[in-house]
């Protein structure tokens, strides 16, 4: 029985067809000469997903993230990529335009710094609409509904559309940050700290506004955070990094509250307590 | 009758890294099965392991050894063995968890943390949000609160919007964490009549209950957990 006569046979006892991941990651190494930026991290991503990154500074959480979204080239190890048409694709082994279209389109990025990921000289309803222009739309009229509908989506004000973001709060840049990445529906989502450096009400309404969106979209979302009630908020699956290396993985709240490796423990007994 | 759950010589121990090393045994050999239409009741003293064992049959808590079967979907899965996203998938549609504290996510309000459930489920916002409009009424959760945040409210709102994220759904297995622990006697009875409808639904509940009267009044099963003491095991 070949695989399509499976699905269809699958399909016709009303049993949907198994959803594949949307990434996996294999094996993926990064040195620096001799040290080690992250080494040997394996895991599949599944459509609508949040995954956790978690460990302290210098653990190589930001190293693999950068190497899946090809911001760093892995030393070695694989990233594959489900195209929305189904094809599961190498993304290493694709053409440069190829890999820049798929991230201006169907992936997002948000920085820690705003700064990072916006451009301030410009307004907040062109940051928003230039992510539009890049994947083919013209009509101006469109584009700015679009920003100021995405603008208010973040709970910016309409009136602030024509303002450049270095008039902004840093709460805000971090949501204008949010609504440039998400305005073209992308599948796949990275964020780095997406709520360091805030202040800790910002960063409760930022948060607020993060779950609302991913669960309205059906976001895949990798989340890198050293702040591990960011994690338990956000993702349903965490990853611990010390040294480079995985060294626990399960269910967010399962490795919260039954954490098994000493580095956890370490890391979930350090919570202050409010 | 059908039965639902069944956890065979299921064990725990916790290894306190930070203290050198340390095995805290919590259970071993724990078996019982629970049956559509019936509540069963964790007995024991504190601190035998009756919370640990409902954290595992959620997946909250990992399991040493064991298996924990449960009828999802028309097939068996262990959950003790089981991916996190099949735990989670098993969480949405078959097992619910009535938990002791809620977990206050800020800015988000008590309607929207009862309706939850519904919503990850695909039902409209509507529909989830005047079923736990009719949840708050009937735990007497004063209506002023509804679209409030519930981390400024009592212990005893908080759970009881708890219940009402719990009871909203028609999962059919529910675990019940001390869900009467502080609430009034007026609301203790309105949790026992919840109880008896889901019963009568055909779920199976397993709970832990403090007080005798709410004990009496739902169990049709005791399970003693002292008999599962992990140092009994070799016995």
């Amino acid at each position: 029985m070949s695989h399509s006569d499976t699905l269809e046979a699958l399909a016709a006892a009303g049993i949907p067809a198994p959803v594949k991941p949307l990434l996996s990651v294999e094996g993926l190494t990064r040195v620096y000469g001799k040290r080690i930026g992250c080494a040997d991290v394996s895991f599949d991503l599944w459509p609508g997903e949040v995954l956790a990154i978690v460990g302290e500074s210098g653990s190589g959480k930001t190293t693999l993230l950068n190497c899946i979204s090809s911001r760093l080239t892995p030393t070695c190890g694989t990233v594959h990529y489900r195209m929305r048409d189904g094809a599961s694709a190498d993304f290493y082994k694709m053409a440069e335009a190829e890999r820049r279209y798929l991230m201006r389109t169907d992936w997002g990025f948000v920085h820690q710094n705003p700064i990072d990921g916006l451009r301030m000289t410009v307004s907040a309803g062109a940051n928003v609409g230039e992510r539009l222009m890049a994947v083919g739309n013209r009509h101006y009229g469109n584009i700015r509904n679009t920003a100021i509908e995405w603008l208010s989506r973040v709970e910016i004000d309409e009136d602030r559309v024509d303002d450049q973001p270095r008039t902004f709060s840093g709460g805000m840049r971090q949501r204008l940050q949010i609504a440039r990445n998400l305005v073209t529906e992308p599948r796949l989502v990275f964020m780095d700290e997406p709520t360091g450096g805030l202040d800790v009400s910002v960063q409760a309404r930022l948060l607020d506004l993060l779950r609302g969106l991913v669960s309205d979209l059906g976001l895949a979302v990798i989340v890198v955070t050293h702040d591990l009630a960011v994690a338990r908020l956000l993702s349903d699956r965490m990853i611990v990094m010390k040294e480079g290396r995985v060294i626990e993985a399960g269910l967010t709240d399962r490795v919260l509250d039954d954490p098994r490796a000493p580095y956890t423990q370490l890391l979930v007994s350090s919570i202050l307590q409010v | 009758m059908n039965t639902l759950l069944v956890a065979s010589e299921v064990k725990k121990t916790f290894i306190m890294h930070m203290r050198g090393g340390v095995e805290l045994p919590v259970v071993a050999n724990v078996s019982f099965s629970l049956k559509a239409g019936s509540c069963a009741v964790l007995g024991g003293p504190s601190g035998v392991g009756k919370s640990s064992i409902l954290k595992m049959l959620y997946g909250n808590y990992g399991t040493d050894s064991g298996q924990i079967l449960v009828q999802h979907h028309g097939r068996h899965i262990d959950v003790a063995s089981a991916s996190p996203r099949t735990v989670l998938e098993i969480r949405r549609d078959t097992i619910g968890y009535v938990s002791q504290f809620l977990r206050a996510v800020p800015r988000v309000s008590a309607l929207d943390v009862a309706a939850e459930p519904l919503l990850i489920r695909g039902v409209a916002q509507e529909t989830a949000h005047e079923r736990a409009r009719e949840l708050f009424a009937e735990l007497n959760l004063p209506e002023k609160l509804w679209s409030l945040p519930p981390a400024t409210f009592s212990g005893g709102e908080q759970q009881r919007v708890n219940i009402a994220r719990g009871f909203i759904t028609d999962h059919p297995i529910l675990l019940l964490d001390e869900p009467t622990a502080s609430l009034d006697a007026a609301n203790r009875e309105v949790v026992i009549s919840l109880i008896a409808r889901k019963k009568a639904e055909g779920a199976a509940l397993l709970g832990i209950f403090h007080d005798q009267d709410v004990r009496t009044a739902v169990a049709d099963d005791v399970i003693d957990v002292s008999a599962f003491a992990a140092g009994k095991s070799a016995a």
